[in-house]
């Protein structure tokens, strides 16, 4: 049970940097296993595939193109794993948190919302046509699931009466809110997945525009993408521990055993599910997410203030 | 002494990126610069413990500036919000009212008597600063909102090429209705 949290000094942001690399490398080594099974080879010859493509990438020279804008495609490449970083901050990583924000979930909300402009700069920046209509897919997308998003949010925050992470976690010591708001959850996880340009919301970085947003990006540049793209997966489904999944708590052992082991489980799922599905395309999108997806997610916002107004579950 | 340093830093990152918008020669870097200068003041805002309006001031911002963007390259006319291009016109009137306006700010500020403070501050800074500025206004604000966002709603039906009566008929009868964008089935 998770009776308090405790705010350690700022300088532990370092080791929240390592284990969020280090839940990435996880991720890019699932996914890397999964693409061999697809190809009919062993699981196993996979699982290092992150870690060959890292030292390729690495050594390879830079792209260079005619009248780019470095400036911007490279902040916007870079910037995803500084957003993921940021995210995982207001974190609860077993009992200890980097920063316990009095807002922390609508920090979560600014930071994936920082992904907008970082995608579009990361496509604009090339001066290519391909990334330029990648950049504006993600926009035409963010249109559809930050609405959704939000209100899924609203909803264990309500539950919790505060937008402080450790008071949402407190509040589920009874039931995982996942349990009793599986709409709002289910919505979030959809949303992780867009914020992340993955699975199924990966039209941005779809093959028919050769690639979108990544079609020049070459060496470094393409390591920070890809690389930020898992840390935004990991950053996500870490989020979704405290928020959804009861946070540190499990019948026995260590609280932050279960934190990881919790981030670890849903994140495999989450590169999974790539396999699963097919790309939606951003304008088939919208209809789902505004006429669908957002009176569904306030229904279970309302219920939620139902239930909170009657004194809880 | 930090939270001072801290301060400052952040007002020269903002005043800069706020020049930066008329100084570079791209639609984007304009716009990013402008996003910059107000992640500056949303973290101004933060360290005067305003935590949730720091906050939704740069989601508000970021979001707004990424949007802006894109409208910015579209309505630019014959493209050359693609090439590079200068981000002011009619330099002298605007130098003078932009001078004006900074004058006249700058003496107000030295002339007004500022009040002194009285008791201390609320526990709940948002929320007294909610009551401060809306206060008796509350119930106005209220009646106000819902009909702007009526208003929004109204216009974007009545500018959408690919609305409810275009997709399923002037009955809205037609099933299957055509898709709901350009690529749509017809």
């Amino acid at each position: 049970m998770v009776e308090s949290l405790v705010e350690v000094a700022p300088g532990w942001v370092v080791v929240a940097a390592v284990l969020l690399g280090l839940m990435a490398l996880v991720g890019a080594c699932v996914d890397g296993a999964l693409a061999a099974h697809s190809d009919r080879r062993s699981m196993l010859a996979g699982v290092g595939k992150p870690i060959w493509e890292t030292a390729r990438l690495l050594r390879q020279r830079r792209r260079v193109l005619v009248a780019s804008d470095p400036l911007l495609w490279r902040v916007g490449g870079a910037g995803l794993l500084v957003v993921a970083l940021l995210m995982v901050v207001v974190v609860p990583f077993g009992r200890w948190t980097v920063a316990d924000l009095s807002v922390g979930v609508a920090w979560f909300n600014a930071m994936d919302v920082m992904v907008w402009a970082l995608v579009w700069l990361t496509g604009w920046g090339a001066n290519s046509a391909h990334g330029l209509v990648g950049g504006h897919r993600f926009l035409a997308q963010a249109l559809s699931y930050e609405l959704p998003l939000m209100f899924a949010l609203t909803a264990p925050a309500v539950a919790a009466g505060s937008l402080r992470v450790s008071d949402v976690v407190v509040a589920q010591q009874g039931l995982w809110f996942a349990v009793w708001m599986p709409v709002a959850f289910l919505v979030f996880c959809a949303s992780v997945l867009a914020f992340s340009v993955w699975g199924p919301f990966s039209p941005a970085a779809g093959g028919d525009i050769a690639g979108g947003v990544l079609t020049e990006l070459s060496s470094v540049d393409r390591f920070l993408v890809l690389a930020g793209r898992y840390a935004l997966l990991a950053a996500g489904a870490a989020f979704a521990v405290p928020m959804f999944l009861g946070g540190g708590s499990g019948p026995f052992g260590p609280e932050w055993v279960w934190t990881f082991l919790k981030t670890a489980v849903l994140l495999a799922a989450f590169i999974y599910i790539r396999r699963l599905l097919p790309a939606v395309r951003p304008d088939r999108l919208v209809e789902a997410a505004w006429v669908i997806g957002l009176p569904v997610v306030l229904l279970q916002v309302l219920f939620v203030s139902l239930v909170s107004l009657g004194g809880g579950l | 002494m930090i939270s001072a340093v801290l301060f400052w830093f952040l007002a020269v990152v903002a005043t800069a990126a706020g020049i930066a918008v008329f100084r570079v020669d791209s639609m984007a870097r304009a716009t990013y610069a402008l996003a910059v200068s107000f992640v500056a003041v949303g973290v101004m805002l933060l360290l005067f413990n305003l935590e949730y309006i720091g906050v939704i001031t740069i989601l508000m911002m970021v979001m707004e500036m990424a949007i802006m963007g894109i409208f910015m390259i579209m309505f630019m006319g014959m493209n050359p919000a693609l090439m590079p291009m200068s981000m002011v016109h009619n330099k002298r009137g605007s130098a003078i009212l932009a001078s004006g306006v900074f004058v006249g700010f700058a003496t107000a500020v030295l002339l007004v008597p500022w009040p002194e403070r009285r008791g201390t501050p609320a526990v709940d800074l948002t929320q007294s600063l909610g009551e401060t500025i809306m206060g008796s206004k509350m119930l106005v604000m209220l009646t106000v909102s819902p009909v702007l966002f009526a208003t929004l709603v109204a216009a974007i039906v009545l500018a959408n090429p690919r609305g409810r009566y275009d997709r399923f008929g002037d009955d809205l009868r037609r099933r299957p209705p055509t898709g709901p964008g350009e690529g749509g089935p017809r």
